[in-house]
């Protein structure tokens, strides 16, 4: 625990409030609790969501670029063994379920698996080393993993789901696109039925990609807080299975959300009759 | 908890890593690993060919080998017969020219033969002539009778 004084109650929720940060009165304010983050509205910023994640996806970026740059095509060694296994294996996958062409699925697929795999991973840092840093750098509250803040995964999510409808309407045109929507699976004459039906088959992609990830590490997140409130000496006993368990999570849900990104992105490629 | 403008940030933030991934990252990668693919391809078909050629000259080697062999039995067979060609003629020339010597020792054994018959005709004809001489003593003139000697001596 961080400090005697606090209560369970309290340490949870102080672990699972974002820095958020935004506009008031003309200066910039950091919340200090739940209810004063609640009462900036919309038009505030989770600091500590956006700063790791931003971190996280520039190491990505950086490490491939690095090897990007001088790709040479002699024996691959150290850093370039395991970007080209990645690229493979993302390759692999692409070309597993995609089954048009288009340039852009790969790499997304690739930024999205190590992108949200980092983000993931920064479960696996002990609950407390990075509150505490923040705290002796003054900032009151610091979410370490930015996949445990739904506006994280919303965020992508809707990235995903601008790219669905992108991609439908480019590859069947508008018309094609709204009759998706309209005409099927009932025919010309149930189309309230089959409006419904197919807006809500196009909405549940993106809420069920952000949810599932967000679910999953928000839960993880949670345990592992929970199993901070033991005493130290015993700890251990649960938090090492639980991290070791948490080690596929972290890997599986990166993957299942690549996976169905790529899967949706088929979708919006294939006609439908 | 709070919904905020977070999420439109990441969405921003999403797009830009997907771009320059897109841009910056995917492309260069993939070109080498094809580039190494078909390195690796060409290499094989080299060694590929490589092993065929080599097989192509080891027969063409022992095609050469068998044919200078044949070559060599061939001149070999061909400097025997010669040889003993060579031995024949010798021995015929030999054998020519034994009889060619055999044949004037004979014919000098005859003239030696004849000559020294001839002188022994002259002189059996001296003697007889000098017995006939002594036996007539004066009566016979040498050079009144050399005519009848000599037809006397042709006879004999």
């Amino acid at each position: 625990m961080t400090s005697e004084a606090l209560t369970s109650t309290e340490y949870i929720r102080h672990h699972l409030q974002n820095l958020t940060c935004g506009m008031q009165e003309g200066h910039i304010h950091c919340a200090h609790d739940a209810a004063e983050a609640k009462a900036m509205g919309f038009w505030a910023i989770n600091v500590d969501t956006l700063g790791m994640s931003l971190l996280l996806g520039l190491c990505f970026l950086f490490l491939f670029r690095s090897v990007a740059k001088k790709a040479a095509t002699g024996v691959p060694a150290g850093a370039q063994n395991f970007v080209e296994w990645a690229i493979e294996f993302i390759d692999n996958s692409v070309r597993g379920s995609f089954t048009g062409r288009s340039a852009l699925v790969a790499p997304l697929a690739l930024t999205i698996f190590f992108w949200i795999f980092l983000m993931n991973l920064m479960d696996l840092i002990p609950v407390d080393y990075v509150p505490q840093l923040a705290g002796a750098m003054g900032l009151g509250h610091f979410k370490v993993v930015p996949s445990t803040d739904p506006n994280a995964t919303i965020g992508m999510a809707i990235g995903v789901f601008f790219l669905v409808i992108f991609y439908s309407i480019k590859i069947k045109g508008l018309g094609g696109f709204i009759g998706e929507l309209t005409l099927q699976p009932f025919g010309k004459f149930g189309l309230p039925a089959n409006i419904f039906l197919e807006v809500v088959n196009l909405i549940a992609k993106p809420v069920s990609l952000a949810l599932r990830l967000f679910g999953n590490m928000y839960a993880g997140e949670m345990i592992f807080i929970l199993i901070a409130l033991l005493p130290f000496y015993l700890q251990w006993t649960l938090s090492l299975p639980w991290a070791i368990f948490h080690i596929l999570i972290v890997t599986l849900q990166a993957f299942i959300f690549m996976t169905l990104t790529i899967v949706y992105l088929d979708m919006a490629h294939q006609e439908h009759h | 908890m709070n919904i905020n403008a977070t999420l439109l940030g990441q969405t921003i933030m999403f797009a830009m890593f997907v771009w320059f991934c897109m841009k910056f990252v995917w492309p260069p990668i993939m070109a080498a690993l094809e580039a190494r693919k078909k390195q690796i391809a060409d290499g094989l078909a080299a060694a590929e060919r490589g092993k065929l050629d080599m097989e192509l000259a080891a027969k063409r080697a022992a095609d050469i080998l068998r044919e200078a062999k044949d070559k060599a039995a061939e001149i070999i067979s061909h400097g025997d017969k010669r040889a003993s060609e060579i031995i024949e003629e010798a021995k015929a020339k030999a054998e020519v020219e034994a009889s060619n010597i055999l044949e004037r020792a004979n014919s000098e054994i005859e003239q030696e033969v004849f000559r020294a018959k001839e002188q022994l005709r002259t002189q059996v004809s001296a003697i007889a002539l000098a017995g006939a001489g002594k036996i007539l003593s004066r009566e016979i003139d040498a050079k009144a009778h050399n005519d009848l000697l000599e037809k006397l001596v042709a006879e004999i």
